[in-house]
């Protein structure tokens, strides 16, 4: 039984004014359908990779604007650029296209 | 106070059935022309209305005291064939044997429902279980027990929102504007008929603005335990025993979501209507970017048209709802009225953005 010590507390609040946007800039010369994105979820649901790995179209388009950038990295390992997800986007969005360029950006910018 | 003057309404919907007793309530001759039999339009399948519940008949009967006026003249089976203009006027010719004049026209063409088969992925006229808003309310209307395909009690039932509305991918972008509050009430209305049925509704927005919207979305959180999962449905497949398995990610939640539910109602959104096309087609009349009726203006001049001497009401130029096409048909009214006795009011101009910037991006 642990009677001291001290543990980490992680802050779990998105600090907003230090987030870096540079791969989220990057992305959305390349793809601006990113900036369309109203979160519903339909990529998620489709995407095979989601069921098995924490991986989710929706959250990595929100990981990339809030500039997450470790946890989209860890997201978008799995994906298989198989593109059911630009299928079923009521956006249109090319989403398979914007997983490219994060992968690019990541390599450009050694994140 | 008789005036001369004659117009002729489009549609024999709500829109036109309003807007023709305002109109003769003015001295003015209406021709109530409508290509069914009844007057009503999609009324007439409509049981209960949001977000009172009242029956939908209330307000047909309420509609149908005011166009019992003599100098209205029904004309039911009625579809127009040919207009030319003549003067100020029209010459109107319908069913290829009746021609009538008409110093003014009036447009209420209303909507269509949007066709579900075209979202495959819903599996709408593939799976047994699967049905639309629409045909929920005609099991309402009938007094039948609402039962799956296989003849048993559904104990969960899913409502789809924004089906065929907000979807580039089914061709219209825009809001339909009564789903959601039809989901809600249809909601309700299950487990006020089933009480142990559980229900569950699928949105991406609840879009809740109308006057007592909010309260009938707080009723059916409090007192049916109606259970709504933000996730817009990727895809649904039939089980073995006719079960409907959906596929959404529950956003709140971040995670990939299954459920199988006995039936799935798919809320349908409102598209520009057949009857519209073909109204257009012989007047000139301009459509917006959406296909529904273009007015000359978005804020002001919401029920004029292109063509002089033909006005718009209702939903043919955007989805509206019951309470809003009223509204507006008592306004066209008004518009057509300022029209033919040539008041001021109509001369008033504004700048018009014919270039409509908003779907540019596309
Ligand atoms: S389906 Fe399109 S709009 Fe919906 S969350 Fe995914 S990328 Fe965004
Ligand atoms: S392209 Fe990637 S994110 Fe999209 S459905 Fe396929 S695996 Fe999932
Ligand atoms: S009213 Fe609701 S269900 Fe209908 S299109 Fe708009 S957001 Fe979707």
């Amino acid at each position: 039984m642990k009677t001291f010590g001290y543990t980490i507390q992680n802050d779990r609040q998105i600090d907003f004014d230090a987030a870096d946007k540079k791969l989220y800039r990057y992305v959305a010369e390349k793809e601006p359908d990113i900036n369309l994105c109203i979160f519903c979820g339909t990529c998620t649901a489709t995407c095979s990779a989601a069921e098995f790995k924490n991986m989710s179209f929706r959250k990595i388009s929100l990981f990339l604007r809030r500039g997450l950038t470790e946890n989209l990295k860890r997201e978008i390992e799995s994906c298989m650029f198989c593109g059911k997800c630009t299928l079923v986007c009521p956006r249109g969005i090319n989403t398979r296209n914007i997983i490219f360029n994060i992968r690019k950006g990541i390599e450009e910018y050694e994140f | 106070m008789d005036t001369n003057k004659t117009v002729a309404v489009i549609g024999g919907g709500i829109a036109g059935m309003e807007a023709a007793t305002f109109l003769s309530a003015r001295g003015i001759t209406v021709y109530l022309i409508e290509k069914e039999d009844k007057l009503g339009g999609h009324l007439l399948d409509w049981e209960r209305l949001f977000p009172t519940m009242r029956n939908g008949s209330e307000v047909v009967k309420f509609l149908m005291d005011g166009v019992k006026a003599d100098n209205i003249k029904i004309m039911l089976s009625s579809k127009l064939t040919a207009a030319e203009k003549s003067g100020k006027g029209y010459n109107l010719r319908i069913n290829e044997n009746v021609d009538l004049f008409a110093d003014a026209v009036l447009v209420t063409t209303g909507y269509d429902l949007f066709d579900a088969t075209k979202k495959e992925e819903y599996g709408y006229g593939i799976y047994d279980n699967v049905i639309t808003s629409a045909d929920l309310e005609k099991i309402f209307m009938s007094g039948k027990a609402l039962q799956t395909k296989q003849g048993n009690v559904p104990k969960k039932i899913g409502l789809v929102h924004c089906v065929g509305s907000r979807d580039e991918k089914a061709g219209n972008v825009y809001c339909s504007k009564v789903c959601c509050v039809t989901g809600v009430k249809q909601a309700i209305e299950i487990k006020q008929k089933m009480p142990y049925t559980e229900v569950f509704n699928f949105y991406m927005d609840l879009r809740m603005y109308g006057m007592h919207f909010e309260a009938l979305y707080k009723k059916a959180q409090a007192d049916f335990g109606i259970q709504f999962i933000r996730g817009r449905l990727s895809e649904a497949s039939e089980d073995q025993n006719g079960g409907i398995i959906l596929k959404v990610e529950d956003t709140l939640m971040g995670k990939p979501l299954k459920l199988t539910v006995d039936i799935l109602v798919l809320l349908i959104g409102l598209i520009p209507a057949k009857g519209s096309k073909e109204v257009g087609e012989l007047f000139g009349l301009k459509n917006g970017v959406n296909g529904f009726y273009k007015t000359t203006d978005q804020h002001t001049l919401t029920n004029s048209s292109n063509v002089d001497g033909v006005f718009f009401a209702g939903a043919c130029t955007s989805p509206k709802t019951i309470t809003n096409t009223i509204t507006d048909a008592r306004a066209a009214a008004s518009t057509v009225a300022a029209y033919l006795f040539n008041y001021r009011s109509l001369e008033r101009k504004i700048e018009q953005n014919e270039d409509f910037w908003l779907y540019n991006t596309k």
